[in-house]
């Protein structure tokens, strides 16, 4: 796997302030929100956790400057906003955070299953997920607890509907 | 009278002012002059008159030696209509043969008066007296004598005074003696003077008022030459009559001629530190240019808050206070500021302030503004704040 490409303004020491003038905050919160998503879909990661401050992500430690927790949880929201995180517990530590919105994962699936032809048979969600068929796909590798949230949003549709089968879930597409 | 010469009315080498005194007439003997409604100016060594204005310009006028004076006395006059008046007598040397022609040179009495509407004012008379008493010009006369010829007297005193201390232990003790008599009239002299100083002061601030009413009034009796030069003094002991609270009845009229006098003074002062003050410097700097009449806080502030010339009082989000130049807009100030900034790649508060020769507070107040306006971008961390220019905001279009 390539090296990550930092953005010029991970070595820039005021990136890591949050700034109190309106119009450059909102610069600095895209150019964070574009590198968290940007990083962690180079690592292929789905959660994010406040608290780790060992992540080269929310520290740089070659210029010693470092995220505090409440700018990473005002870049998250931000990211919440657009569709793109969303908390996994009640103290907001936890994050699942996620390239594609929900919404766009799903109609991929959905579109990829209609081409292929497989509208009203059972899929697993390895089958999506990390099956041979989906190599080539946007969705391979995606993290399967946020699949099974992108297949709820399609079954609130009624596009799909989702059947638990010992702990593991399937989807029967429509 | 016949002792007066005409001179013109300049300082010599080692001669100081004393004291002077107006509205001075001057009788020959016992009779009246022309020489009336003058100016009296006594220095270390001599004694001017001059009608008025004449001494200020250094114009010929009459002058008399200290030197002639043998003595003085005083004669008390009381008048029907104007209560008691004191004239002071001087009793006086004959003429010295080559002395420079005079008035009156024609005149046989041995004693002159001064005399004034209302006598002359005490402080006058002590000094006059006190100068007579220390008899200053009789030094440098000595020291002149001595350069001037008689080296063969200087000589032998100077032989006798060498085997004089070589005489042993009555040598240390007279040397000793010597030394304290030294201290003693040092110290002398210099009490001397502070009293002279203290008699003076009063006069000083009565003439300093009276000019710069004249002034204001513009009767055309001073000359602009001199209107200028004697307000450059005024300006340089501070300010020449400071507004106060007696003089109005109404607080508004009072902050309002403050706030005009404040603006005056500081105009020049604030251009020269970038066009921003701080309010504690401004509260110091009025207050040590109105040498007695202080103003408090309060009043400053409520002065300043009347200002609206081309200074103004500005008030910072951090509540912090400065007085303005109109012209220094926040727009310049923030880009003078991050030229800086960017020049330096990233300054501290502190180093911002050593670079202007400003206080820090407005340092802090200056990266603000540029912050607010953004040019600059913050960055703190353990190391404290720092700031930057804003490539966040500007980096593609540099």
């Amino acid at each position: 796997m390539a090296e990550f490409q930092w953005p010029w303004e991970y070595t820039f020491p005021p990136f890591f302030t949050l700034q109190p003038h309106e119009e450059t905050r909102q610069k600095q919160f895209k150019v964070w929100t574009d590198l968290f998503l940007k990083y962690l879909k180079h690592n292929n990661k789905f959660t994010l956790g406040i608290n780790d401050q060992t992540s080269p992500l929310f520290c740089n430690e070659s210029i010693n400057r470092r995220l505090s927790p409440e700018f990473i949880q005002l870049i998250l929201e931000q990211l919440q906003q657009t569709g793109h995180a969303a908390p996994l517990d009640k103290k907001r530590q936890e994050w699942q955070v996620y390239w594609h919105t929900l919404e766009e994962y799903g109609n991929m699936v959905y579109d990829w299953i209609q081409e292929t032809g497989q509208t009203n048979s059972i899929c697993t969600l390895y089958e999506i997920a990390s099956g041979e068929n989906t190599t080539q796909l946007e969705f391979h590798d995606v993290d399967e607890a946020v699949l099974l949230n992108a297949l709820r949003l399609l079954e609130e549709k009624g596009k799909c509907e989702l059947i638990e089968m010992d702990g593991s879930y399937g989807a029967k597409f429509f | 009278m016949n002792r007066f010469a005409y001179q013109e009315a300049r300082l010599g080498e080692s001669e100081t002012f004393v004291s002077r005194d107006r509205n001075v007439k001057i009788y020959d003997g016992d009779q009246k002059t022309e020489f009336a409604d003058g100016e009296v100016v006594l220095t270390t060594h001599r004694l001017f008159w001059g009608r008025p204005g004449e001494i200020a310009r250094a114009a010929v006028t009459l002058c008399l030696p200290l030197s002639y004076v043998v003595s003085l006395s005083e004669e008390t006059t009381a008048s029907n209509f104007f209560g008691r008046k004191t004239r002071i007598i001087m009793h006086l040397r004959p003429p010295n043969p080559n002395k420079a022609p005079g008035p009156l040179d024609t005149s046989r009495a041995a004693h002159i008066k001064l005399s004034g509407k209302n006598g002359l004012s005490v402080e006058f008379h002590s000094a006059l007296r006190e100068t007579l008493s220390a008899r200053v010009w009789e030094i440098s006369l000595a020291s002149e004598t001595i350069v001037r010829g008689a080296e063969s007297v200087a000589n032998v005193s100077d032989r006798l005074a060498r085997i004089q201390k070589r005489t042993g232990i009555g040598g240390i003790e007279r040397n000793l003696e010597a030394k304290a008599k030294a201290t003693d009239e040092n110290i002398a002299l210099a009490f001397q003077d502070l009293s002279v100083l203290m008699a003076m002061a009063k006069d000083m601030v009565g003439l300093s008022k009276n000019i710069s009413s004249k002034i204001r009034e513009q009767k055309g009796e001073i000359s602009d030459d001199e209107t200028v030069r004697f307000k450059s003094y005024l300006l340089s002991l501070g300010i020449d009559d400071p507004v106060t609270r007696d003089n109005f009845t109404s607080n508004t009229a009072y902050f309002n001629s403050l706030a005009q006098q404040i603006c005056e003074m500081l105009l020049d002062p604030i251009e020269e530190h970038g066009g921003m003050m701080s309010l504690a410097d401004v509260y110091c700097r009025v207050n040590r240019a109105r040498g007695f009449e202080l103003l408090s806080p309060e009043d400053l502030l409520h002065a300043c808050e009347q200002l609206n010339g081309p200074i103004k009082l500005r008030r910072f989000p951090s509540g912090a206070m400065v007085l303005q130049l109109e012209s220094q807009d926040d727009e310049l100030i923030a880009i003078d500021t991050s030229e800086k900034v960017r020049e330096a790649e990233s300054l501290a508060v502190e180093e911002l302030a050593k670079q202007l020769g400003i206080s820090l507070l407005l340092a802090k107040e200056r990266l603000l503004v540029a912050e607010r306006l953004g040019k600059v971008c913050r960055d703190e961390s353990v190391e404290g704040l720092r700031f930057y220019a804003n490539l966040l905001l500007f980096r593609d279009i540099d």
